[in-house]
């Protein structure tokens, strides 16, 4: 191994030898990769409404549409290519799940740390809060906020966040918390050094393990939510279909039969969440340090 | 133990009456519903007076001490949108829900810990670990989604189980239930297991985990030496063991799969209260929605003090750490 002395390669050396992790990983890059690169891959451009022809709704995969090229897994109740649509589709979840997931990560790991480090009230007053809704379901949370502030990117991520930070802030108050006691800020903090840097060279540092486990779980999670709630169809506006929009457009039909409408999407989806959850769980694993030999 | 129950108390009320200012300005300080109250091509003074009968011309805070005025006489106000008090509508739709939850939660429960435990027990077997493959994908994949799969397979493909729908119903006390008829039980069968698949990846991990760890202690160990039945060990000792964490999780995993039905009631046409609070939403019913959530609030305030007291019950130490 040409770089096994630097902490990353050294992690990446033991990373490697879990092969389903690392199949996991591949299949998380390429999913992104399609998703950046959706409008080079697909055959179609599913938002442009010209491309689209009723005459081609709801066919099964195999079929050769009016644009003359054969639509592998069927085409939606609205004539698009289902192909394209996943491809699409994985962007807009890729997208929401990430944004979402780094605005909570910044929002729970500054409310976090803050408690942690200030103490006294404003930590009782922070922790209580996050306390208090993490009793709650996260689901309902994003129902509610994503019906009051109505459709669109913005508002999703909002919820999103909403339902989320609290993930963040236990986990950075608890991390942000015994480290706080250690001898090393306490030596830092007997320097001229001022308290923000403190917090910003060794304390954020020393917390980040368990944030980034956390943060990997909960891009799945949010993913995972933006689609139930696309489903039921409080998400993203129908002109440009998420997964769990797609899959929620196929839902009538299918008791008719025509699955792949619903079923293709889902199973984009789940590969996604699947493959983003293994790599999450090989990083817990290789900071747990119970499971250190 | 009496110290122990009225501090506990206490702080349910304090929590119960921040989330209720919570929700109340949450979805009263945003959106204007007068406009689904009245028809558009009302008149101004019609429009004031609607406003004024509602009460939506007050401050946000002398609302909120009417709404708590009316919610400690039992009166959650009346749904914008059905012209009915909010507690009837809830109440009738409720039923309807609690079956299906209790019958997720408690059937995941059961056959979870079986499971579990056995992984626990012999954790190289062939058998725990395809328990715990399936249990990944169960905590892995979105509910909705197992739900429709469900329908696709055994309703539409194989046409054994219907689709949608609480069946036939028979009446106790008044109330309608679906799982003494079998058709009404049939029809349970698909949003339950739907419902239970994650409660039921739960409950395997953590009675595995628990049993882990229960096995390799000295109580065991004595246990063994002293000549009792393997049989007897598992159900006597280890069971009470680990039963502590699983009651907390089927305590907590009660109130979220409430809320959690909003999704496979929706999937599955069955006629609950998450049915009724995502019809709402879609419509912004405010005292419909702010009656669920508070009602919601409610039971995970309840479930949380029920759970301390067994827990005290249980388990001295609690009770005593609570008290010195």
């Amino acid at each position: 191994m040409k770089n096994a002395s630097t902490p990353l390669g050294r992690f990446w050396a033991e990373f490697r030898e879990n092969r389903v992790a690392v199949v996991a990983l591949a299949v998380v890059v390429l999913l992104m990769l399609l998703a950046l690169f959706a409008a080079f891959v697909s055959p179609q451009n599913p938002y442009d409404m010209a491309n689209l022809s009723l005459m081609d709704s709801r066919r099964p995969p195999g079929f050769v549409g009016s644009g003359g090229y054969t639509h592998l897994l069927g085409t939606d109740p609205q004539g698009r290519d289902l192909l394209s649509a996943i491809f699409y589709g994985l962007r807009i979840s890729i997208q929401i799940g990430l944004a979402a997931g780094i605005v909570s990560l910044s929002l729970g790991t500054t409310l976090g740390i803050l408690a942690a480090y200030v103490g006294g009230r404003v930590e009782t007053l922070i922790m209580r809060a996050v306390d208090l809704q993490l009793s709650f379901p996260a689901i309902l949370l994003a129902l509610v906020i994503v019906a009051l502030l109505g459709q669109g990117k913005a508002q999703l991520i909002g919820a999103l966040v909403a339902a989320q930070y609290a993930y963040f802030a236990r986990t950075a108050y608890g991390a942000a918390k015994a480290e706080r006691g250690k001898d090393y800020i306490e030596a830092a903090l007997a320097t001229p050094m001022s308290g923000r840097l403190v917090v910003l060279r060794h304390l954020l540092p020393n917390c980040t393990p368990p944030l980034i486990v956390v943060a990997t779980v909960q891009i799945a999670n949010s993913i995972s939510l933006e689609a139930t709630l696309s489903f039921l169809g409080l998400g993203l506006p129908v002109t440009e279909p998420s997964l769990g929009m797609l899959i929620s457009n196929g839902f009538p039909y299918m008791m008719s039969g025509r699955y792949w409408i619903s079923f293709y999407p889902g199973v984009a989806l789940i590969i996604l969440i699947v493959a983003i959850n293994l790599v999450g769980d090989q990083i817990r694993d290789q900071f747990n340090p119970r499971l250190r030999k | 133990m009496l110290g122990f129950i009225i501090q506990r108390f206490l702080q349910a009320i304090v929590v119960m009456a921040v989330m209720s200012v919570i929700v109340f300005c949450g979805v009263y300080a945003i959106g204007n519903p007068i406009d689904i109250v009245i028809p558009p091509e009302a008149t101004q003074e019609i429009r004031e007076a609607a406003i004024r009968r509602l009460g939506l011309d007050l401050p946000l805070y002398k609302q909120y001490f009417i709404f708590m005025a009316n919610l400690l006489q039992g009166d959650l106000g009346r749904s914008f949108v059905y012209n009915v008090p909010v507690l009837e509508l809830i109440g009738g739709r409720l039923p309807a829900t609690l079956e299906l939850v209790l019958i997720s939660v408690i059937s995941a429960t059961v056959l979870g810990v079986s499971l579990g435990v056995y992984a626990g027990y012999r954790p190289e077997s062939w058998i725990s670990k395809t328990i715990m493959g399936v249990s990944v994908l169960g905590f892995s994949v979105p509910s909705f989604w197992v739900g429709l799969i469900l329908i696709l397979f055994f309703a539409v493909h194989l046409g054994w189980l219907p689709a949608g729908g609480r069946g036939e119903t028979v009446e106790i006390w008044g109330v309608a239930w679906s799982f003494p008829t079998l058709d009404g039980l049939s029809h349970i069968v698909l949003p339950a297991v739907n419902l239970a698949l994650f409660k039921l990846a739960m409950m395997i991990r953590l009675a595995r985990a628990g049993t882990r760890e229960i096995m390799l202690t000295d109580t065991i160990k004595f246990a063994r030496a002293a000549g009792i039945s393997e049989g007897t060990i598992l159900r006597r000792h280890l069971l009470k063991l680990i039963s502590i964490p699983i009651l907390t999780v089927f305590g907590l995993e009660l109130g979220s799969t409430l809320a959690f039905a909003v999704v496979t009631e929706t999937i599955f046409s069955w006629p609950g209260v998450g049915k009724l609070i995502i019809d709402s939403i879609g419509v912004l019913d405010r005292p419909v929605m702010v009656a669920y959530l508070i009602l919601v609030a409610f039971l995970f305030v309840t479930i949380n003090f029920v759970i301390d007291l067994v827990f005290a019950l249980i388990d001295p130490r609690v009770r005593q750490g609570a008290t010195s």
